[in-house]
């Protein structure tokens, strides 16, 4: 039995799993084989088959689609980081050839009202009301200030270069002290540049403090990144003027939300909206927000009655794609002699761009920080003060593992400065610290509630994985020839599978729970309508898994459709790491009452009783001896051609409906960890990143492949961030980097192999059990690599606190520059 | 506006001749005008390699190649090879090992892989993620890509065609 899956779940998944083929074993690079059985799915190394298509190149991004009269537009945006716009002439754009309408913002508004982004829970958040193209004032370099629209892009673009606009440059605060200073205001009826703010501390926080034997304290900087999803930005609006209504392909996350906000801002009746997500090129929480772009898109459409169609191109993606992580966090850990920590102290500022980000707000990532610092420990006392305050470069908000990578370095860091002043191996320090398995369900400091983790476990499993001990004697080694290499460890805790908490409660439209249609069909294949989205991620994979267990029929009978609010049933989407857990859980309940109403009709059919019967590999059987009875093809025949045949008062119900949200806590908390081992060349300031670890506990593996992959994906984000991930600005707020050239992802060459091992504790909160996993190596990298950079570096005195970890910066850390 | 300049291109085999702006990139040429939607635009500038495709045998990036300088020369895209069965042995260990998530870079990744197998049949693992380095993958975090492509490569060749 392998260790991943709880096997008492199993059994009640899939009653014949008898021959499954074992998955294979994390880390290794053999290819796994499609699963044999037809039965039993849920646990396996499955490949999706939606991958086919994209290998052919025959998938459909949103950028693929041709549509009759099809325009598009582009934008013209301020050069500047904050400016009055003193006149604006569109005119002769207006005249270029193939130019089919110019607007500025006030023409816009008429027909899409502004937001603000703001919510209940986050007291006193506040931010302005944010136009689709800015009106009289840009306050990032990037901002959109009009619109032309073209037969071509290319006729568009020309256009651009026949705006006349005049600028007076206005104060421009690009630094997160000097925002939180006010000494200019960038939105002067706001009264000051502080968006959002919270403070917290447990109670006799001060004297427990006191009691310390140690307490040690450091200050980070983490730089200013973004997603970079390789497909960019893409929305194709398409208003049909008699009906009134508005179908948008869109490159989203979450259509549901969108359809909303596009029903009430450009105030055509919701059922008269459609959003349609076709195949989406990566999204990572960039796609998840409103773009003022992307809202004046839909607008346009609605002006000029005709499809148009915006795509960003790499630099209005770097000027204007969400941003995130912009953090400088002082943290103090304190504790005893024997290595007890007594508790954190948390004084983090973050810097969000001129707008909090419609509409979960620029206030949660900051507000993650305050709620996971600390995360895996057993300390009681915690203090923590956070600012996000207002800049004039571009926004940020929730990108992968909001807040995560954040709270998970600074902790970790403090915690390996914490031991090394003890003297303590920090893999003892943590294994002294970490909340103990049993100790559960667990009330933690900031106020979170953890249902169960397995924070021991999995530091055992990681330290025997990695052969932490040889490792150690390799290090000591090789240090004595003068080759400096480093092992560094993260523990984490991760938010996923939300509850209402997230975002309901705080008046956001977002839909906290998901739901699945299951369909028999009369041929006997399987339809299965979900409504979490897909981005790569294998969600429609892993519903197509469940599905099969859970109807009782082979993979191949069952097609998933997913991303089209005209067909499928409301729900969130995909974020926060709760597809897999919440979607999945809705085609579990939603496979298992097919299945009931499959045997309905199989025992009015053939006059037995209905406990004697059972759905299984494509047809429905005698439960006691497998004998088969009835293929579901004749199931389907007979449901929809013959139901003449059926007893008189029977109706059968071939289609269901079911819906799941979690709610017993405000989040179901996965736990992991991770570990990085590096060289660090002390000449150049060149570090190697030799191997990576991973121990996750996501609860049901539902497929070991997918979430091995998305586990390595996210990693490499992670590493991303540690190492090379920047946006840089000037001190006029120029983005400095806008460029795949210039500012680098990991390339093929920058990346370790990296070793996956998985604990398993399913929630009990759902019967699939499954967590989410999306986010976990993004969560956890950055941390892992910056204490493993530490270590090499001990022997010098030396550390870095700030991300990026270029050769620069450890150069300086070593006093070489 | 400039002139249209005329220009034959045999494109996955079919032979065909348009009036083609000077301006306009191979990679848009595909996409727009012939509906090719395979290849794909991601950082515009040769640094991802989301738009690769082949001329005259060779891989070259759509978005740094003009259109008309495809004139009397041979392009083949992802779907004409796959319709040629060429990439079949890739495509199936890239899905066995699930080396695509979003799939947005895997046509580019697939054929600057191909032209791995065919020029550095012996590559060691430390070279194939030599020879993919100019090919950016945001999803995967390369490891899959990397052993789909090592598989290939270590599967002799009368087993791996199908
Ligand atoms: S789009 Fe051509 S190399 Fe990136
Ligand atoms: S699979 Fe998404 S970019 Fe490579």
């Amino acid at each position: 039995m392998n260790d991943r899956i709880d096997p008492h779940r199993l059994d009640a998944l899939a009653p014949q799993a008898s021959e499954v083929e074992a998955p294979p074993k994390p880390g290794t690079t053999k290819t796994a084989k499609p699963a044999k059985t037809q039965v039993g799915y849920v646990g396996q190394s499955v490949p999706r088959a939606n991958a086919k298509r994209l290998l052919q190149g025959r998938g459909a991004y949103t950028d693929d689609l041709k549509f009759p009269r099809l325009a598009h537009v582009v934008f013209f945006r301020s050069p500047h980081a904050h400016a009055r716009l003193k006149k604006l002439d569109l005119s002769r754009a207006a005249r270029q050839p193939g130019v089919i309408a110019a607007f500025d913002g006030r023409a816009i508004a008429d027909y899409c009202t502004p937001w603000v982004a703001v919510l209940g829970h986050l007291k006193g958040i506040k931010s302005p009301p944010q136009y689709a193209v800015a009106i009289d004032r840009a306050c990032w370099q990037g901002e959109a200030v009009a619109a032309i629209v073209a037969e071509t892009r290319a006729q568009a673009e020309d256009a651009l270069g026949h705006v006349v606009a005049e600028w007076e440059e206005l104060p421009v605060v690009t630094d997160m002290e000097d925002a939180l200073a006010n000494r200019t205001v960038i939105h002067p009826e706001l009264g000051d540049n502080i968006c959002f703010a919270r403070s917290f501390e447990t109670e006799g926080f001060d004297a427990a403090m006191k009691k310390a034997d140690l307490v040690v304290e450091e200050t980070y900087g983490f730089g200013r990144h973004t997603g970079v999803t390789m497909e960019s930005r893409v929305i194709l609006a398409d208003y049909n003027a008699a009906e009134h209504s508005l179908t948008v392909y869109h490159a989203t996350q979450a259509p549901h939300m969108m359809q909303d906000i596009f029903s009430r801002h450009l105030n055509i009746p919701e059922a008269n909206v459609r959003v349609i997500c076709k195949d989406v090129g990566g999204s990572f929480g960039i796609k998840v927000h409103v773009y003022p772009d992307e809202m004046a898109t839909a607008a346009l459409s609605v002006m000029l009655r005709r499809p148009v169609k915006f795509v960003a191109d790499r630099l209005e993606s770097f000027l204007t794609d969400i941003h995130a992580r912009e953090h400088k966090a002082t943290v103090r850990l304190a504790c005893m002699k024997d290595g007890t920590i007594v508790g954190f102290d948390l004084d983090d500022l973050t810097a969000i761009g001129p707008y909090s980000v419609y509409p979960r707000t620029s206030g949660i990532e900051g507000n993650q920080v305050v709620n996971l610092t600390g995360g895996p420990y057993a300390h009681k006392a915690y203090r923590a003060k956070m600012n996000v305050v207002f800049t004039n470069k571009n926004v940020t908000c929730q990108y992968r593992a909001v807040g995560h990578p954040i709270a998970v370095a600074l902790t970790e860091a403090i915690v390996d400065l914490a031991a090394q002043k003890l003297g303590m191996d920090p893999a003892e320090f943590r294994r002294k610290n970490l909340i103990a398995d049993d100790a559960y369900p667990y009330s933690f400091p900031s106020g979170l509630k953890f249902e169960k983790l397995s924070h021991h476990q999995c530091l055992d499993k990681l330290l025997a994985l990695m052969d932490y001990t040889g490792l150690r004697a390799e290090q000591a080694a090789l240090r004595k020839q003068g080759i400096h290499r480093g092992i560094g460890l993260a523990a984490m805790i991760e938010v996923t599978n939300p509850s209402p908490a997230f975002y309901g409660v705080g008046g956001a439209r977002i839909s906290a729970q998901d739901g699945a249609t299951v369909r028999l069909e009369p041929t006997g294949m399987v339809t299965c309508l979900v409504s979490v989205t897909e981005q790569g991620q294998g969600t429609e994979g892993v519903f197509t898994q469940v599905c099969a267990d859970a109807v009782g029929v082979s993979i191949d009978k069952v097609r998933v459709i997913t991303g089209d609010t005209g067909v499928t049933p409301y729900g969130g989407g995909t974020w926060a790491s709760r597809g897999a857990g919440i979607g999945g859980e809705a085609v579990l309940q939603a496979g298992k009452a097919l299945r009931a109403n499959i045997l309905d009709i199989a025992a009015a059919v053939l006059q037995v009783d209905r406990a004697t019967l059972d759905v299984r590999a494509n047809s429905v059987v005698d439960k006691a001896s497998g004998e088969e009875r009835l293929p579901l093809a004749e199931v389907g025949r007979i449901g929809y051609f013959r139901p003449d045949t059926l007893p008189m008062k029977f109706q059968a119900e071939l289609t269901v409906t079911r819906h799941y949200t979690p709610r017993e806590y405000g989040f179901t908390f996965t736990n992991g960890i991770q570990a990085s081992y590096v060289e660090v060349d002390t000449d150049t300031g060149f570090v190697k990143l030799l191997r990576h670890w991973c121990v996750e506990d996501c609860g049901t593996v539902i497929n070991p492949l997918l979430v091995d992959e998305q586990i390595r994906g996210g990693i490499v984000q992670g590493i991303g961030a540690a190492m090379l991930e920047e946006c840089l600005y000037s001190a006029e707020g120029q983005l400095l980097n806008g460029s795949l050239a210039d500012y680098l992802v990991p390339m093929t060459g920058d990346t370790p192999d990296i070793e996956i091992a998985h604990v398993s504790t399913p929630t009990r909160q759902s019967e699939l059990g499954a967590k989410g996993v999306g986010e976990a190596g993004t969560a956890g990298a950055p941390g892992a690599v910056m204490n493993a950079i530490n270590d090499a570096l001990a022997p010098f005195d030396a550390r870095v606190r700030v991300q990026p970890f270029t050769p620069e910066r450890i150069l300086k850390a070593l006093g070489k520059i | 506006m400039e002139d249209r300049v005329e220009a034959t291109i045999t494109v996955n085999g079919t032979r065909l001749t348009r009036r083609i702006e000077p301006r306009m990139h191979l990679i848009d040429f595909l996409r727009e005008e012939l509906g090719l939607t395979g290849s794909h635009v991601s950082c515009e500038h040769g640094v991802c390699g989301a738009c690769t495709v082949r001329v005259d045998g060779e891989i070259r990036r759509g978005c740094l190649t003009l259109a008309v300088q495809a004139d009397g020369r041979t392009v083949d895209t992802v779907e004409g090879l796959s319709d040629s069965g060429e990439l079949a042995v890739l495509q199936q260990a890239f899905h066995e090992r699930n080396a695509l998530q979003c799939g947005y870079c895997t046509p580019g990744m697939l054929l600057t892989a191909q032209a791995l197998i065919k020029e550095h049949p012996e590559a060691t693992r430390e070279e194939i993620r030599e020879f993919m380095s100019g090919n950016l993958c945001r999803c995967t975090g390369y490891q899959a890509i990397i052993d789909a492509i090592e598989t290939v490569l270590r599967t002799p060749r009368t087993e791996g065609v199908r």
